[in-house]
Parts: C-alpha cells; sequence; structure tokens
C-alpha cells in the first residue's frame, strides 16, 4: 500500500514539475507548482514525518503560493512570448538535461543495492519538539542568521522598486 | 557538549565582526528616512566607521579564537586572514563610492546598508565550518550583490548585469544546495569535519561515485561564484553594467569569500576524495587562465577587458588550490590578497575617468593621460604591472607563490602552461600602459577632473599595499602560511 501510494504521488511530482517547466502562462506554471508541492508533502507523510509534511502543505502549497498568485495577479502577467534562443540552447538543452539525468538516475541506481531500503514511517525525528530544540540549539546561529538575510532581501525589494524621488 | 541556548561571552566575540557589520547595516537602514534631504557623506563615513570597528573586532574575535555556536563558526587564523581581507575590500569599496554615488546622484543610504550586509555575509564565510552556515552566509552576500550591481536602476546596463547575475546566481546556489543534499544524505551531517571523519573511517565507506556527484555540484556552485570556467560567462555582462566601484567590488570580496570556501570545503571535507577533484580543477584552473587571457586580447571595453583577466586570475588561483597542499593554500590566500588591493585599485581608475554614467569606458579613452593626469595614470601603471605580475609589486610574489607551490605538487604541466598564460596576460595589460603613454590626450582624458579626496586615499590605500607585498611579503605571506595549517 505504502509503495503504490509513493508511486502514485512520485510520479504525479514528476509530471507537475515537467508541466510546470513546459507551461506558458504563469498561472498555470503556479498551479503544477502547487501540484509538486502536494505531492512532496504526501511522500514526506508516507516517510512517516508528519510536522514536516503539515508544515509542507502551509507555507509551502499555503502561504507562499498565495503570495506567487497575487504577484502574478498584480503584474497582470500574460502568456509568455518565445523569443529567439540561442542555436547552442536549442539544439543541445534537451540533449544534455537527458544526459546529466541519466547520469544521476544511474549514481542512484548503482549505490542501491549496497545500502539499505528506504522503511515508509520509520523516520522519528521530525516531531515539533524535536525540530525546535535543534532550532534552538545546534543550528541557533542559521536560524537567527537566515533574518539578516530575509531582511536583505527587503531592502533589496525596496532599492529595486521604489518611484522616482 | 551542553545543549544550552544561551552562547557564552567568548561566542559573542567570536561572531563580533558580523554583528557589528550588521548592526550598522541595520543603523543606516533606520537614518535612511531621517537623513534623506541632507548631505549624503555622512552614510558612507558611518560605512566606513562601522569596517573599521568590524576590522577591530575581527582581531579581538583572533584573539580569542576558537569554535563558537556549536561548531557552526571556527574562529581560527583562516578565518580572521579572509575576514580582514574582505572587510577591507569593503572599506576601500565605500571609500569609492562616496564620489560615485554622488556623481550619479544616487541614495547613498540603503547603497552603504547593502555594502555592510553583504561584507557581513562573506565574513560569515570565511568562518563558517558547517555546510549549512555557508550556504546562509553566501546567500546574504550574493543577494546584496545582486542589488547592488543594479544599483543604478536608470541605467539600462546595470539592470541587464542585475539580472543577469541574479538568474545565473540563483541557479548555481541551487546546484551548491543540491550538493550539500547528497552529502547530508551520504554522511547525515553537513559539518566539515564530520564530513571528513565520515568520507575516511567510516564503514563501509560512502560510494566514490556519490562522493564525486556530490563534490561536483558543489564545485558548480562555487566555481559560478569565482567564475572559473565552464561557469565564467556570467562575468563580463555583470562587470560592464555594474557600477565601477560595485565591479571592484564584486572581483574582489565575493569572489575571496567564495574561495575561502572552496579551500574549506575541499581542503577538509573532501580532502580523502583528493585524486579524483584535483583531476577536474586542474582542467578547469588550465581553461580558465586560457580563456581569460585570450577573451581579453580582444576587448576594447575595459570593465569587460579586466572581468576577463578575473576570470584568467581566479584560473591562477585554481592552480594552487590543484596542489592541494599548505603551501597551495597558502599561496591562494596571498593571491588573492594581493589581487583585491591591485584589482580594486585598477577599478578606481575606471571609476574616476568614467564620469557620469560611465561614459569613457574604451581603452581608447585612456589615451593620454598620462599627460594631463600623471598622477593617476602612474598609479594605473603600478595596478597594471602587477597584474601582469612584474617584480617589486604584490602580483609578482603571488604568481610566485602559485607556481611554487604547483611545482611542488609535481603539477610541471600547469605550471608551464600558467607561465605561458601570463605572458599572453602581459600583452593587454601592456596595451593599456601603451595607450596611457604613448598618444595624445583624446576628449575623456582631457577633460578628467581632478580625482576627489577619497578616490586619492583608496588609490594609495592599494598602491601602498600592491608595493608593500612585493618588496615584503612576508608580511602577510607568514601569517598565511600558518592559518593554511588546517589542511593535513
Amino acid at each position: 500500500m505504502d509503495a503504490i501510494l509513493f508511486f502514485v504521488f512520485a510520479v504525479i511530482a514528476v509530471a507537475c514539475a515537467a508541466n510546470l517547466v513546459v507551461q506558458t502562462h504563469p498561472i498555470a506554471g503556479a498551479l503544477s507548482l502547487i501540484g509538486v508541492m502536494g505531492s512532496l508533502a504526501v511522500l514526506y507523510l508516507l516517510l512517516g514525518g508528519e510536522f514536516i509534511a503539515a508544515v509542507q502543505v502551509i507555507v509551502y502549497a499555503g502561504a507562499i503560493m498565495v503570495l506567487f498568485v497575487f504577484v502574478i495577479m498584480l503584474l497582470n502577467a500574460g502568456a509568455e512570448r518565445p523569443v529567439g534562443r540561442s542555436v547552442v540552447a536549442r539544439y543541445l538543452g534537451v540533449p544534455v538535461l537527458v544526459i546529466f539525468l541519466g547520469l544521476l538516475s544511474y549514481v542512484i541506481q548503482s549505490m542501491l543495492p549496497a545500502s539499505e531500503a528506504v522503511r515508509f514511517g520509520g523516520f522519528d525525528g521530525g516531531a515539533p519538539a524535536e525540530v525546535g530544540r535543534l532550532l534552538f540549539t545546534r543550528y541557533l546561529l542559521p536560524f537567527e542568521v537566515t533574518s539578516v538575510l530575509i531582511l536583505v532581501a527587503i531592502l533589496g525589494a525596496v532599492v529595486l522598486g521604489r518611484k522616482e524621488l | 557538549m551542553p545543549d544550552s541556548f544561551v552562547p557564552s561571552p567568548q561566542e559573542i566575540l567570536r561572531i563580533l565582526p558580523e554583528l557589528v557589520l550588521v548592526l550598522a547595516g541595520t543603523l543606516i537602514m533606520v537614518l535612511t528616512p531621517l537623513w534623506r534631504r541632507q548631505g549624503d557623506g555622512r552614510f558612507g563615513v558611518l560605512s566606513l566607521g562601522a569596517l573599521a570597528a568590524a576590522l577591530v573586532a575581527t582581531v579581538a574575535a583572533h584573539v580569542h579564537r576558537g569554535p563558537a555556536f556549536q561548531q557552526m563558526l571556527e574562529v581560527d587564523g583562516f578565518a580572521t586572514f579572509f575576514r580582514l581581507l574582505v572587510i577591507g575590500v569593503g572599506g576601500l569599496t565605500a571609500l569609492l563610492s562616496l564620489p560615485y554615488l554622488r556623481r550619479e546622484q544616487a541614495e547613498p543610504g540603503e547603497y552603504h546598508a547593502l555594502l555592510l550586509f553583504s561584507v557581513a555575509g562573506q565574513s560569515l564565510m570565511a568562518a563558517a565550518n558547517e555546510l549549512i552556515m555557508i550556504f546562509i552566509g553566501l546567500e546574504i552576500s550574493s543577494i546584496a550583490s545582486y542589488i547592488l550591481a543594479g544599483y543604478l536602476r536608470e541605467d539600462r546596463r546595470a539592470t541587464e548585469a542585475a539580472l543577469k547575475y541574479f538568474l545565473l546566481g540563483s541557479f548555481a546556489t541551487a546546484f551548491l544546495l543540491y550538493g550539500v543534499a547528497w552529502i547530508y544524505g551520504m554522511t547525515g551531517s553537513t559539518h566539515l569535519g564530520e564530513i571528513q571523519a565520515a568520507l575516511t573511517v567510516a564503514a563501509p565507506p560512502p560510494s566514490e561515485l556519490l562522493v564525486a556527484v556530490a563534490a561536483a555540484m558543489m564545485f558548480a556552485g562555487l566555481a559560478f561564484k569565482v567564475s572559473v570556467w565552464p561557469f565564467q560567462v556570467w562575468a563580463p555582462d555583470v562587470y560592464q553594467g555594474a557600477p565601477s566601484p560595485v565591479a571592484g567590488f564584486l572581483s574582489a570580496g565575493p569572489k575571496a569569500a567564495a574561495f575561502a570556501v572552496f579551500l574549506r570545503i575541499f581542503l577538509t571535507a573532501f580532502e580523502p576524495a583528493a585524486e579524483r577533484w584535483a583531476a577536474f580543477v586542474w582542467w578547469s584552473a588550465l581553461i580558465s587562465m586560457t580563456l581569460g587571457n585570450f577573451a581579453a586580447l580582444v576587448q576594447s571595453d575595459i570593465k569587460r577587458l579586466l572581468a576577463y583577466s578575473s576570470i584568467a586570475h581566479a584560473g591562477y588561483v585554481l592552480v594552487a588550490v590543484t596542489a592541494h597542499s599548505e603551501a597551495g593554500a597558502a599561496a591562494a590566500m596571498f593571491y588573492l590578497a594581493a589581487y583585491a588591493l591591485m584589482n580594486v585599485g585598477a577599478f578606481a581608475v575606471v571609476a574616476h575617468l568614467a564620469r557620469k554614467g560611465e561614459r569613457y569606458v574604451e581603452v581608447e579613452d585612456f589615451a593620454g593621460l598620462a599627460v594631463t593626469q600623471p598622477g593617476a595614470a602612474a598609479l594605473f601603471a603600478i595596478f597594471l604591472l602587477s597584474l601582469i605580475g612584474v617584480p617589486p609589486t604584490a602580483g609578482f610574489f603571488g604568481k610566485f607563490y602559485v607556481f611554487k607551490a604547483a611545482l611542488d605538487a609535481d603539477l610541471v604541466g600547469l605550471t608551464v602552461l600558467g607561465l605561458l598564460n601570463s605572458a599572453v596576460g602581459a600583452y593587454y595589460y601592456l596595451r593599456i600602459l601603451v595607450v596611457m603613454y604613448m598618444r595624445e590626450p583624446g576628449e575623456a582624458a582631457a577633460s578628467a577632473p581632478a580625482p576627489t579626496s577619497a578616490t586619492r586615499v583608496a588609490l594609495w590605500i592599494c598602491a601602498f599595499g600592491t608595493l608593500l607585498l612585493g618588496v615584503w611579503p612576508s608580511l602577510i605571506l607568514g601569517s598565511a602560511e600558518r592559518a593554511a595549517a588546517f589542511v593535513r
């Protein structure tokens, strides 16, 4: 049952991700991204990370995607118009991507027999209490410094977005 | 280790440089609306003061060196060396930005805040000993740099530069992060020391192929930041479009910090797999040098020329990395310090001559500068000779130590090809010198105003540093060698 669910949602995630790249309209892209996020949440849930699955839905599929859709709406972005791409990108892009993905899957495939199989629901370190404890002990500094990162991003948005004075 | 989340005073001291920079940046943000209508020099002075305080804090942190925040940071000689370097580069950039912002009538407040945040990010990268910390430092530095590159929004070239830098940079960061995820999947840790332990003594050891893939991903991410082949394409466009002081900053500060991370990751965590990655870095070094030098030969825009030269110089630093020895790390550190001095100086002259809207940025515009402004021309000549690697300048000893480290590591072929490359590189630097000294003054040189006092101070600091390291290299080579002791 777990394996079947895994395959269903893994396929949905990959299909949505591919669709995201192919779509020309931003709203269609945003909806595909929600599909990716949602399926990933299910995969986390299958592994036993209930808290991470919930955060994935609330933060990514919820908050961030709402923001995306708002921005698309405010910019009134229409369908993307194809522009002249470089010859290299047109003829080599897809083959190189296929080679890259092929290499990655070969590497993963070759190590599979040596490592133990994934146990669905076997992950038990993702409860809110443990995540919170780690955030405030071991990962205290990265957690705090992230606020500087966000501050820089906000400052950048103000700089690039302000009206002429 | 006790899981207390109250940091000890020592830990606070060890992160004091970043604290000072971030607090000053935030203070500038708060003051921006209050000081809007008044003179614009005050933000620059505040920013210079904060950078000076950060230098003092770095030295204080070095006195009490050691790990901090559950080993997220490792304040050792290596961290202090790069912290001083990036803060110094930030100081020179702040100095050069004073007249530049006034000339372009740009808002100084946010500019200096972004500069301070960017330097804080680089300073974190220099001290970080853990991949998550490295990633966050890198992002702080990068995002601030993207915006600085596009700070003059009316300038179409600057906007294009910022957009290209941002898109390609985000892509590169994604690669780095994917590499981190693979490493974590293999070793269960993001701490560099623990990764090294997991790669050497774990039973059974992780598959070599997996390590190679993870190392390749992280190489891709960092190679973009230091602009070496095959991820160098962005550099000419970005350096050309960005404001000249920012271009000088990008070629020195973020690059030095990214090389610091590069050295730390590849010489500690990935040292067990050195035989594998060294072969690839060998090719990357060679092609960066060759491509940078040959492409620079045909450039007519001085900023593009310096961008290609910066790709070539990053290639020289990679030669030292390929040696993956203690001497190699020390040589790379010395080279980065020397390169920062001479390249920020060169971009300072470019910024001075370019005038409002960066009109005069062709090599031809330097015609006759020696007649109209002998001082600026002479200082520019020092920087160019140092970039060539002529004694007694810092550039000479930089190349000398790099190639010596390469020879000691039996990289004879790479050394020979690198030396040939330096000879090619000499041609385009000499071309600028010839134009400057042998031609009649053109419109640009004839109408050039006298350098402002801020530009003059920055130029003299760079020139003095370049010559000082040229006659007394052991001044910082000694500390670089001691700092490089982390390479086992």
